[in-house]
């Protein structure tokens, strides 16, 4: 299942995708930070900044990756896992994040980055590793986002981030609750 | 010196437009923040700070609170041109003038940037520059009228963020100067560019 995925993304990426240099997104990121840094100075409030930022692209981005990878519904949530993996970040960032720690009852996973292109080149100052930030903390509210245009309610976090010297980048993503699928009020 | 011949990095595209939009929304949203900060300092009964429309005024719309937040995204693109330019003209000479530099602009750094170069450029020979695309990418995603005047003032800000760029890249290679961007006709839009007279 991982392998049909891995093909799957890696043949959208290859074939579905309008590309652009990785350079110019990673200053345009690092720049925002740089500026909510300036605006909340709080490091607590900026990783909410950047996780509600991710929040509002995931909402959107999830159209953008059914119409291009035409997959239908994952029967659990391991498969999720390795479909946000192996298609969802390949689509997007062309990395793919290995899944790792898939909790026993199926429902918490962390993908684990080797390589992330927010982060490219960039260093946090002293007061940033002091003070929590998580640099990436976007990538968290997108995925969130875009779980719950899918019924699920995702809890997403960073764990380590090699930025912050640690030996690994790690998200864990626990799922709280399929959510059920409503009809708006009005519609037939 | 030899140039290492490093695999350059791809992203999605959209990846990029996802991000340039999101962001004008949280710098409007981080204005709203402050606003509510400044508020309920004096009066604490205010609402929600998380209620983006709370307040005794609402500042969606306001004209000193989109000044605010053109600020904010011109500098988040002047630190990112500053830094893009670097990486583009690695390998270049130096400039033999300022016509010499916008026509810079005008190719490499538009393809670098928009993958197209820009369509027309003009100068008064005086320091004055006008670039005009006409389709610029950066809106060929957005849902709009093609010149409806409530397109062109939705559209706007996302002319700043582009505007801080070219501002950036000019700072960087020792160019002072002045950008403006406009939008009549979308997706067309020209951008401005005055260099100051140097003595």
């Amino acid at each position: 299942m991982a392998k049909q995925y891995k093909t799957l993304g890696e043949d959208i990426w290859k074939n579905k995708v309008e590309k652009i240099n990785a350079e110019l997104f990673t200053l345009t990121y690092g720049s925002i930070v740089a500026q909510l840094v300036k605006d909340y100075e709080d490091f607590t409030e900026v990783n909410k900044q950047l996780e509600k930022m991710g929040y509002n692209i995931g909402t959107r981005l999830i159209e953008d990756f059914l119409a291009r990878s035409g997959v239908g519904r994952c029967q659990d949530f391991r498969e999720t896992a390795e479909m946000v993996s192996k298609v969802g970040f390949k689509m997007f960032l062309n990395i793919t994040p290995a899944v790792t720690n898939i909790s026993a009852d199926g429902r918490e996973f962390s993908l684990v980055l080797d390589e992330n292109p927010l982060a490219e080149c960039v260093e946090l100052p002293d007061q940033a590793l002091v003070d929590e930030l998580w640099y990436s903390n976007i990538l968290c509210g997108v995925l969130r986002g875009s779980l719950e245009m899918v019924q699920m309610q995702v809890d997403a976090f960073f764990v380590t981030d090699t930025l912050r010297g640690d030996d690994m980048t790690e998200i864990r993503v626990k799922l709280v609750r399929y959510l059920e699928e409503e009809v708006p009020a009005g519609e037939d | 010196m030899a140039s290492s011949q490093a695999p350059v990095k791809l992203v999605n595209e959209s990846a990029v437009e996802f991000l340039t939009t999101e962001m004008v929304e949280a710098m409007i949203r981080t204005i709203k923040d402050d606003a509510l900060r400044l508020n309920t300092d004096r009066d604490s009964s205010l609402g929600n700070p998380n209620d983006g429309a709370g307040g005794p005024k609402d500042y969606s719309e306001g004209d000193e609170a989109m000044e605010a937040v053109y600020y904010k995204l011109e500098m988040i693109g002047f630190r990112v041109g500053e830094r893009l330019i670097e990486k583009i003209s690695k390998d270049r000479l130096r400039f033999a003038d300022n016509l010499d530099v916008v026509k810079f602009v005008c190719k490499e750094v538009w393809m670098f940037l928009f993958k197209k170069q820009v369509d027309n450029l003009k100068t008064n020979h005086r320091g004055v520059y006008v670039l005009q695309d006409n389709g610029f990418r950066w809106f060929t995603r957005m849902a709009h009228d093609q010149s409806s005047a409530e397109s062109v003032k939705k559209v706007t800000p996302y002319l700043w963020f582009p505007c801080g760029i070219l501002r950036g890249i000019l700072s960087n290679l020792g160019i002072a100067s002045v950008v403006v961007a406009e939008t009549s006709s979308l997706p067309a839009c020209t951008f401005q560019i005055k260099i100051a007279k140097t003595a």
